[in-house]
């Protein structure tokens, strides 16, 4: 019999049971979206992340407060029990002399910033000059921070992509003044967009961190009176430079902390490469995760089909009857209801990649998250819905291709 | 040729049993129209079903063409079922949803018959019964004896040595009856083909040329019937 008719056959029945052909493949349309739209959005991390360390400055060390940076185990507590001081940054400045192209302190915190009607909670950062070269940034209008700006403590601010399009919509924001947190700063410069990446510029304001220190930033930017930051970007001239400057960090950092050799670091010296290893870990570790669900969907959904197909088979008793009757043979049977069950498993990988496809688009449209639709996912998730329609349709089918001739006519 | 001996069908049911087949015995030559009469329960469907290969008896010997049916497997068996045999059903067992043609295509797929070859011999089956303007309806878009004629052309479709019916009239009026007899008749009279079938009514039983009974699943009587009627002859009085 031949592989097209058997393809008419099960299109036939499916269509006589159209709702139920729909809700049995559910479970393997949700299955095959969740690992199309899982592998764009870890792929399309992996190189947002990956574009990010790039142009962020591969030679980038950031001193942190706390423990080793890890999103797993960085807990609050000991972020909370542990500050980066200014007077560490000046620390750094005297002591780390050779293969530093710039080093910035950052300090930021999260004010309700106001303009006309519109107003909203946003990042505010304390920045230098320098900043804008260590993360490089690109300029849209204006200009950035100036060491004169934190020289006077101006009340100037620097605004990111998407910050100044809500505030201002078309409007030029340069030279009007915004209220930040009930302080009025005046619009010097406007970034250029970086997208939809991680630690992106866009959602922030940058201001002089002299001037948040004087007249924004408060208390809270105080512990025993001194002056912390969030931490500290040094800019490295070579590679090969890296370690050299990482070990000097921590050894400068470690002393004026006044930690004994055997004490735990209350810090941490990161480059651009063990972030993205830590990140990686973290995506990792969600891709597994994830993917366990995806394929426990694929596993629910394919014995979904295997029970539909065991009530279809029964339902049609009669008919496997009357073709073995008129000359089938156990093997072409089994083929036709396997081929049925495989229609409509790959049915269902069909809308599965089309919605994780979609899933995936509309992450990296809306700019929650970027994806990478490759063309290995989408094979991968047919070759799911293959494998699953063949292995739980084999059961059915079987029983199909076993009924005795006589009792499957005389079946009421 | 087919040749019973001593059939036997016995059915376990519990701790009864149930003798369908209590030792039937005939011998029908190629070429034979026979019909088969007895009460209802009588074992004459079990006894078209083992004919028909569709059943295998539970004990006594059954030859056709001179080879032993128990010794054939699977694929032997539905080759058999195929093209030797055209089983026409009492309940019709037509696929629902499915074109009066592709009805009748089905037994010369299974045979390998394709493209065009094969809806052509399909056409000719369906032209023969007389619903040469009917093909491309669904069985649910005919009338009974529509449907029956349907099921026969898918009978005949292969060419098969042996054509048997159960009760091929039983759910038609007797005018339809008649002209399903006539079909019967004229096919095997110009294609030479053995004809079975099963009836309840005498009068249609008088159109073969032997008359087979059963009772309690063993053959009672087995007797020529020299003046068959020729269907469609004004109905004599009973
Ligand atoms: N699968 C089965 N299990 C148990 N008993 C069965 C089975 N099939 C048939 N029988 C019994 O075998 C006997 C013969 O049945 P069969 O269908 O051959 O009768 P029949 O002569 O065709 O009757 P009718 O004229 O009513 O169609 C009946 O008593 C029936 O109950
Ligand atoms: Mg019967």
């Amino acid at each position: 019999m031949l592989f097209s008719e058997n393809i008419k056959i099960a299109i036939r029945a499916l269509r006589a049971n159209k709702m139920r052909s729909v809700l049995t493949i559910l479970g393997i349309v949700i299955g095959v979206a969740t690992v199309v739209a899982l592998l764009s959005i870890g792929e399309g991390a992996t190189a947002s992340i990956t574009s990010q360390i790039q142009s962020g400055g591969s030679n980038l060390l950031t001193v942190s407060p706390g423990k080793q940076q890890n999103m797993m185990s960085g807990t609050g507590q000991s972020r909370q029990a542990s500050h980066m001081y200014y007077d560490d940054y000046q620390l750094l400045e005297r002591g780390l002399a050779s293969n530093i192209s710039a080093m910035v302190p950052v300090y930021q915190s999260s004010y309700t910033v106001k303009f006309g009607g519109e107003s909203f909670n946003t990042n505010i950062v304390g920045v230098m000059e320098d900043h804008k070269d260590v993360r490089s940034f690109a300029i849209a209008e204006g200009r950035f921070i100036t060491d004169g700006d934190n020289k006077s403590q101006s009340l100037v601010a620097v605004l990111g992509d998407t910050v100044a399009r809500d505030l201002f919509g078309t409007l030029s924001p340069i030279g009007k003044t915004i209220s930040i947190n009930g302080v009025k700063f005046q619009v010097a410069g406007v970034l250029e967009s970086k997208g939809a990446s991680l630690g992106s510029p866009d959602d922030n304001i940058f201001i002089p961190i002299e001037t948040g220190y004087a007249k924004l930033f408060g208390e809270t930017a105080l512990y025993n009176g001194r002056k912390t930051v969030n931490n500290i970007l040094i800019s490295v001239e070579t590679t090969s430079a890296m370690d050299t400057v990482s070990a000097q960090a921590e050894y400068l950092i470690r002393r004026s902390h006044e930690l004994a050799p055997t004490d735990e670091l209350d810090f941490s010296v990161q480059s651009q490469a063990d972030t993205l290893e830590t990140l990686n870990s973290v995506t990792q570790t969600l891709t597994i995760f994830l993917g366990a669900i995806a394929g426990i969907s694929l596993l629910v959904g394919g014995i979904g089909i295997m029970n539909i197909m065991l009530v279809t088979v029964t339902e049609r008793t009669k008919e496997i009857g009357l073709r073995k009757a008129v000359g089938a043979t156990k093997n072409q049977i089994l083929t036709q209801f396997l081929i049925e069950t495989v229609t409509l498993s790959l049915l269902g990988g069909i809308l599965g990649i089309l919605l994780g496809v979609g899933i995936a688009l509309f992450f990296s449209v809306t700019g929650l998250i970027g994806s990478v639709i490759t063309a290995n996912s989408i094979l991968l998730a047919f070759f799911f819905a293959l494998v699953i329609g063949v292995f739980f349709g084999l059961y059915p089918a079987f029983r199909a291709a076993n009924l005795h001739p006589m009792v499957a006519l005389r079946y009421e | 040729m087919i040749h019973a001996e001593e059939l036997m069908k016995v059915y376990q049911m519990g701790d009864n049993e149930v003798r369908a087949l209590d030792g039937a015995s005939f011998t029908i030559e190629k070429g034979e129209m026979v019909s088969i009469m007895g009460p209802s329960g009588s074992g004459k469907s079990t006894l078209m079903s083992i004919i028909g290969c569709l059943d295998a008896p539970t004990g006594g010997k059954y030859l056709l063409d001179g080879v032993a049916v128990e010794n054939l497997d699977e694929t032997q068996l539905a080759e058999v079922r195929g093209r030797k045999i055209g089983f026409i059903f009492q309940q019709f067992n037509l696929l629902a949803r499915t074109s009066a043609l592709e009805n009748v295509m089905l037994p010369l797929t299974y045979a390998g018959v394709t493209g065009k070859e094969r809806e052509a011999r399909a056409m000719k089956a369906l032209e023969r019964v007389g619903l040469g303007d009917r093909t491309h309806h669904a069985p649910s878009e005919l009338s009974g004896g529509q449907q029956q004629r349907v099921a026969i052309a898918r009978a005949l479709v292969n060419e098969p040595a042996i054509l048997l019916a159960d009760e091929p009239t039983g759910a038609l009026d007797s005018k339809t009856g008649v002209e399903i007899m006539d079909l019967f008749q004229s096919l095997h009279r110009e294609s030479g083909q053995t004809v079975i079938l099963v009836t309840h009514d005498a009068y249609v039983a008088r159109h073969t040329e032997r008359i087979i009974r059963l009772s309690d699943g063993a053959i009672v009587s087995d007797e020529a019937n020299l003046n068959p009627i020729k269907a469609g002859t004004p109905r004599a009085e009973e």
